[in-house]
């Protein structure tokens, strides 16, 4: 894991004496909030319904055990006990107050965290795939890339007052993607051309929220050395020509769909083309020093361990049930990258008490080599884990109630935190996968790998427009109504989802939702999911399913 | 029974956040039997009425909203009211997956 070195602990130190004065002229009235609400946001600090939230940047969702012991601090010495880990890889804090702020910021730069960039119109956090490093599918370990554009992006002069925010995602699975990549405003794949060089596929203006675009390819490879200065080019382009007088209009997408890819391209290689690249030019040296920093863990030789898990399994159809669902193949043999459900039927998704995270933590110390993941989809991962304390791993995550055996099925929801927290919401969320959640456990590994999501608004934090089944809040007239979107997918075959047709009401949503599985089930060939089957038979059958009897 | 849709002065506290209900005479109340009441005739008065005195105001995002009576209850009309006045509609906190 990269760990800071002495300037970036004295930045971080003086960042927070300086937001902590910023906190103490705003309680006296020196600053009026116009004045202060800026500061605060640079800082991840929002104003929501019930109090302050505070937004913790989780770099490309890796933690070291430490580091989550310091988020269950937070959250039980400054808020109820428990954090939202969210659709970016970060973690927010739902019960802040403004004048303690200053004092968990210092408690956060202690362990190598902070708000910063979380919020305001700059360089969110850069995400990548949870398995990073651990699965055989990639062609190396994008964590470096993700480091080495988090040094560059963070507090960019330039760019720290772009039209809007700015995602970037970076993935090197070749089969896989796991990042949701083409959903972000800038997009890297890892690829290899054809003379067998590594680089980057670079892809433009994706993004959900009021307008939905899949990314574009804006380059087909990018020589590694060159990505910095590509990408200081295409920022430049989006900061000289994205539209500042409509807060709707003013992401890269609209500026990419407007401008037409071709154009996009034209004018960011001609900046690319007369920028001087020299300064901004990656030598192996600098990228080799990253590298050196996300060094696999000194593995044990576990061989012996598939037999010990075979026999295990067989044993406990639980058991193998969780392992079935909740571990995935890693690139050392013996060994199980395991993902922990924040999902458990009927809770909210995503949410994580202070218990909960450092028995986390420890675990992860004991048998992950002291490292966690933070999954897009509010789930955490261990990435180390030897076969041969699986069990053990679960019979200990099981009595924590973290052990629910649903990644990727019908349980397995993603919801943002809606109307019950979020000040920008039309609707609730999280009791809508509570209740769905809840409803479709029982038959969930019938129905099979299902992704269902909502969002409480048109934002789109909860990723509804590319659920398989999605599913976003709206007011009618006061009332909360559902519009439900089906054939949506974040992965390697990215759609964007179709509207089904008239919202529903809340009180219709788990039925609605049964019957599009229903039809899904009733037409589905051997070995589709849902969204395959959908491209294959089109609305009609969904549609009838759901409207024609009312 | 409830009674006629009245208007209060609502905002967050500016110190940790917490919603609160203008009371009158330069008071804020954490609870919104707390607040004030007025015709939708004096409510622009109410509204400015709150935020006199001196700076800082005791609340941010001062706005506003639309309650009723119902016996000794205020209740805001809106969910999203309803939800800042009596909190979140789902578990939290230590309750999570235990």
């Amino acid at each position: 894991m990269y760990r800071y070195d002495e300037f970036d602990r004295r930045f971080l130190d003086e960042r927070v004496a300086q937001f902590r004065g910023q906190v103490a002229r705003r309680l006296a009235g020196q600053l009026s909030e116009d004045e202060f609400r800026p500061l605060r946001l640079m800082n991840g600090l929002y104003l929501q319904l019930h109090a302050y939230m505070l937004r913790v940047s989780i770099p490309y969702g890796t933690l070291s055990s430490n580091q989550l012991r310091g988020l269950a601090h937070v959250a039980r010495r400054y808020d109820k006990d428990y954090g939202h880990f969210t659709t970016r890889q970060n973690i927010q804090y739902n019960w802040i107050k403004l004048e303690e702020t200053p004092d968990i910021l210092a408690d956060l730069a202690k362990v190598e965290m902070h708000g910063i960039q979380t919020s305001g119109n700059s360089f969110r956090n850069i995400t990548t795939d949870p398995f990073a490093g651990v699965t055989a599918e990639e062609i190396e370990d994008p964590r470096p890339w993700c480091e080495i554009i988090r040094q560059w992006s963070i507090l960019h002069p330039e760019f720290s007052f772009l039209p809007r925010k700015f995602k970037i995602a970076v993935s090197a699975a070749t089969e896989h993607d796991r990042a949701a990549v083409k959903m972000h405003d800038l997009g890297l794949y890892i690829r290899r051309n054809a003379e067998g060089e590594v680089g980057f596929q670079v892809l433009i203006g994706g993004g959900l929220g009021r307008t939905p675009y899949l990314g574009l390819v804006l380059r087909e490879f990018l020589p590694k050395p060159d990505l910095l200065a590509y990408l200081e080019a295409a920022l430049r382009v989006y900061n000289q020509y994205g539209r500042r007088d409509n807060i709707f209009k003013a992401r890269v997408k609209i500026l990419v769909h407007s401008l037409g890819i071709e154009k996009m391209r034209e004018e960011v290689e001609a900046e690319f083309a007369a920028m001087a690249k020299d300064k901004l030019e990656l030598p192996e040296a600098v990228v080799a020093a990253i590298r050196a920093q996300f060094s696999p863990p000194p593995y044990a030789d576990a061989a012996a361990d598939d037999a010990i898990l075979q026999r295990l399994t067989a044993a406990e159809p639980a058991f193998a049930r969780w392992v079935k669902y909740n571990t995935h193949a890693h690139r050392r043999p013996g060994h199980a990258i395991v993902c922990i459900s924040l999902k458990p039927p009927g809770k909210p998704p995503g949410d994580c008490n202070a218990a909960q995270m450092e028995l986390i933590a420890d675990l992860a110390e004991e048998l992950s080599h002291a490292e966690i993941r933070v999954t897009h989809e509010q789930n955490l991962v261990l990435p180390h884990v030897r076969k041969a304390v699986l069990y053990d791993l679960w019979r200990r995550l099981a009595a924590a109630g973290l052990a629910s055996a649903n990644i990727g099925l019908a349980s397995d929801i993603i919801a943002c935190p809606g109307l019950d927290y979020c000040g920008l919401a039309t609707a609730r969320s999280i009791p809508i996968a509570q209740v769905l959640g809840e409803r479709l456990a029982a038959r969930e590994e019938t129905i099979g790998k299902l992704a269902i999501k909502i969002s409480g608004c048109i934002n789109a934090c909860g990723h509804h427009h590319v659920g398989h089944i999605g599913i976003l809040g709206l007011d009618k007239n006061g009332e909360e109504f559902y519009q439900l979107t089906i054939g949506g997918s974040d992965d390697e075959h990215a759609a964007i989802g179709s509207i089904t047709g008239p919202a529903v009401a809340a009180k219709d949503v788990p039925e609605a939702v049964d019957k599009l599985i229903d039809t899904y089930i009733g037409l589905r060939q051997k070995g589709e999911r849902f969204p395959e089957t959908y491209r294959r038979v089109g609305m009609s059958p969904f549609k009838e399913a759901l409207y024609a009897a009312r | 029974m409830a009674e006629s849709v009245q208007k209060l002065v609502t905002g967050n506290r500016l110190r940790d956040g917490v919603p609160v209900y203008f009371a009158g005479g330069g008071k804020w109340s954490p609870v919104v039997n707390g607040a004030l009441l007025v015709d939708p005739a004096a409510a622009e008065d109410l509204l400015v009425e709150a935020q006199k005195g001196e700076k800082p105001l005791p609340a941010v995002g001062v706005e506003l909203i639309e309650a009723v009576r119902e016996g000794s209850r205020v209740v805001p009309v809106t969910l999203r009211e309803k939800i800042r006045a009596f909190g979140p509609t789902v578990s939290f906190g230590v309750v999570l997956h235990g």
